[in-house]
């Protein structure tokens, strides 16, 4: 690949930050006092010791090791990862907030980075002095800004208090302008941080389709975000940070399915055998019961509106026929929202004695964000079989149902339904 | 739409630093808008929401001058070489308010910038830079009253003022450099901020504010004239005055000022890479 091409090149960065600054705890007055004397040279030495690497390593964290990657030109590239895997101070080093301790980087073209809205706001200046000061904060020049000011004011809305001190701003207000500004910058390269959780879903879903413009007008863009509907919406590829390493980089929505993935698991839902509460009577038993997206990788964060598959696990006493399988999704206020009962398909199982599964698939998981749990039940005609009312929790945190971004809130949905809009 | 980039531009290079850098002037020139802004900003918000406003940029002087006056002129008759003690004072109060401002917020630049420093990459040395500038409002405010004063003694102006613009540069060369060593100090040791109330009245009573140079014992001059303050002062009286030009104390402080201000300006960018690290 012709290096031209490449506007981030990113070559075994690492760093690494003193933790250990602790408090000693003193247990009598006498030392208490002695402590209080010789503190000022403790505190001396501590402090110079924060720029200090060579003594014992007990305290010392990488926060990032030995990581390289490419972003091509154009290209959008989503971080994620948990907090503390080392995404923002993988951003902090690339915008020169900080060094590195080891390693480099090299960057093609005008950069901005964006780690936050409204940095350098002040509470006394008005809405247009406040434009201007931030938008030459985060990189433009001031005839830039005036070129784009009338469109700053008319995104964020507040063009009736643009000559009010900020400081008389609702909280809202003061995110809308400042993400204003931020939305207008134009380099080749934009570093974003997790800026895109701020304001009301109306705005947030303004600042998507602003985003989306960004991406589509072929800018280099690095972009962390928890949001997972958001990567997988605009990021082309994307990296998994795990303690400060690379785990994984490749399309983001495989990326983001297998991040989702190791998440943490709620309830044992992989072995049920020993679940406390349970029906039926015995002759067939649920082990396990999960989530699967299409490719078999067992998932714990389902995405709303992306095809699954619930598994049910069971190993049955001996031969068994018209078995009835069901499953009940309830949401967190206790509402049953759906029922899949194998009937729905016309039919009844038979399964044979020993271990078998189940499986139920949702091609668009029509469910609002939210957490969620599924009871599973079997039966035949002569009875119960089994039943769990609760075999599996789990977390709906990322919604791809509408296309647009936009999910509504559980207080509003119980479920989600495919439709669409018309003026006629 | 996105500008074309020049294909030829040389990549931004980013990696562990560690050589000792003079000013980079080309990058301060880049953020030159951002500069600006920044200044404006202090000086907008300096007195916002009080009653007086910039009236304090004359009052300050003033009200340190009555005290001055009676205390150091009614009560301790201070000899000042026969000038008038009024005159005398402020020809040096009102630099020196400028010089403890100055000084006192450009060492408190960064640990008050702290959220910016953490969120957006500029030249750091623009925080300890712009309360020097800022500054330069209220000193020329006060400037009025020091000209009023001199009017009112009918002090007739000589060829001596010439060296004003030349006491100016010295005198933002003494507060930045202080700046800079302080700031990059007071990031990592926050007891900078509470010494420096006590150190700004040390330096106070260390130059001939109140006093006059000529009661420093001949001996002890040499060592005396390595405090740049001691030029300033001094400077200004003459510049004033029209006294002769004291270029005993001017080229000494003067050295120290040139020295202060590349080392500090050394030192701050051999720290900065550690400035967010230690936030």
């Amino acid at each position: 690949m012709n290096s031209k091409d490449i506007a981030i090149k990113v070559e075994n960065i690492s760093k690494r930050y003193r933790i250990g600054i602790k408090e000693d705890i003193h247990d009598s007055i006498g030392g208490a006092i002695f402590d209080f004397i010789k503190s000022p040279f403790k505190n001396f030495k501590k402090y110079r010791s924060l720029y200090k690497f060579d003594d014992d390593s007990s305290d010392i964290l990488w926060a990032l090791k030995n990581v390289s990657f490419n972003v091509k030109r154009g290209e959008v590239t989503g971080i994620i990862g948990r907090n503390g895997a080392g995404k923002s101070t993988l951003l902090k080093i690339l915008s020169r907030i900080t060094d590195p301790t080891s390693g480099s980087a090299e960057i093609r073209g005008k950069v901005s980075s964006l780690l936050e809205v409204g940095t350098g706001f002040h509470p006394e200046l008005t809405g247009r002095e406040n434009i201007f000061l931030n938008g030459t904060i985060l990189g433009m020049r001031k005839r830039e800004v005036e070129k784009k000011y009338d469109e700053i004011v008319d995104f964020s809305g507040v063009i009736k208090f643009i000559d009010t001190p900020v400081k008389r701003y609702s909280s809202g207000m003061k995110v809308r302008l400042a993400f204003a500004v931020a939305a207008h910058l134009e380099p080749e390269i934009l570093i974003i941080d997790e800026v895109l959780a701020v304001g009301d879903a109306d705005f947030q879903r303004k600042c998507l389709g602003k985003m989306r413009y960004h991406t589509q007008e072929g800018r280099t863009v690095l972009f962390v975000s928890h949001n997972m509907g958001a990567v997988i919406d605009l990021c082309s590829r994307a990296i998994i940070l795990k303690n400060g390493q690379i785990a994984a980089e490749g399309p983001s929505r495989e990326m983001v399915e297998q991040y989702l993935s190791t998440l943490f698991v709620h309830v044992d839902n992989m072995n049920l055998r020993d679940a406390p509460t349970r029906s039926g009577d015995g002759r067939l038993r649920f082990a396990a019961a999960y989530f699967q997206s299409q490719d078999g990788n067992r998932i714990n964060m389902p995405i709303a509106g992306h095809p699954v598959d619930i598994v049910l696990e069971f190993e049955s006493k001996e031969d068994l026929s018209n078995i009835q399988f069901v499953l009940t999704i309830f949401n967190q206020m206790g509402i049953a929202v759906t029922h899949c009962n194998v009937r729905t398909n016309g039919q009844l199982y038979q399964v044979p004695k020993g271990e078998g599964k189940v499986i139920c698939n949702i091609p668009k998981l029509p469910l609002p964000l939210g957490n969620y749990k599924v009871s599973i039940a079997a039966s035949d005609n002569i009875g119960n079989l089994d039943a769990v009312p609760t075999a599996c929790i789990f977390d709906i945190e990322t919604s791809n149902f509408y296309k647009t971004q936009f999910t509504p809130p559980m207080r509003f949905s119980t479920a989600l339904v495919d439709h669409s809009w018309r003026i006629g | 739409m996105i500008k074309r980039m020049n294909q030829n531009e040389s990549p931004m290079i980013i990696k562990a630093s560690s050589k000792w850098n003079f000013i980079d002037f080309k990058a301060l020139a880049e953020y030159r808008d951002l500069f600006i802004f920044l200044v404006w900003r202090d000086i907008k918000v300096m007195y916002a929401q009080t009653i007086l406003g910039f009236s304090w940029a004359v009052l300050q002087p003033t009200i340190q001058l009555v005290v001055f006056t009676v205390i150091f002129d009614r009560v301790a008759k201070v000899p000042t070489d026969g000038i008038p003690y009024v005159l005398f004072a402020s020809v040096a109060v009102i630099p020196w308010t400028y010089l403890s401002q100055a000084m006192t917020q450009s060492s408190q630049s960064l640990v008050q910038g702290q959220g910016m420093l953490g969120k957006v990459y500029f030249p750091r040395l623009i925080f300890p830079i712009t309360p020097v500038l800022a500054k330069l409002v209220d000193f020329g405010i006060s400037i009025m009253l020091l000209i009023a004063i001199i009017i009112y003694y009918r002090v007739m102006p000589t060829w001596n003022l010439l060296l004003f613009p030349f006491l100016l540069l010295l005198m933002m060369s003494i507060s930045a450099g202080i700046g800079f060593w302080l700031s990059a100090l007071a990031i990592r040791y926050r007891d900078v901020k509470h010494a420096m109330t006590f150190v700004v009245r040390m330096l106070m009573y260390s130059a001939p504010i109140v006093y006059s140079a000529s009661s420093i014992p001949e001996k002890y001059r040499i060592i005396y004239s390595l405090n740049p303050i001691v030029s300033v002062i001094e400077g200004y009286r003459a510049c004033f005055l029209g006294t002769p030009i004291p270029w005993q104390f001017i080229l000494p402080g003067m050295a120290v000022a040139v020295i202060l201000f590349i080392g500090g300006a050394m030192y701050f960018q051999r720290m900065e890479r550690f400035f967010v690290d230690v936030i």
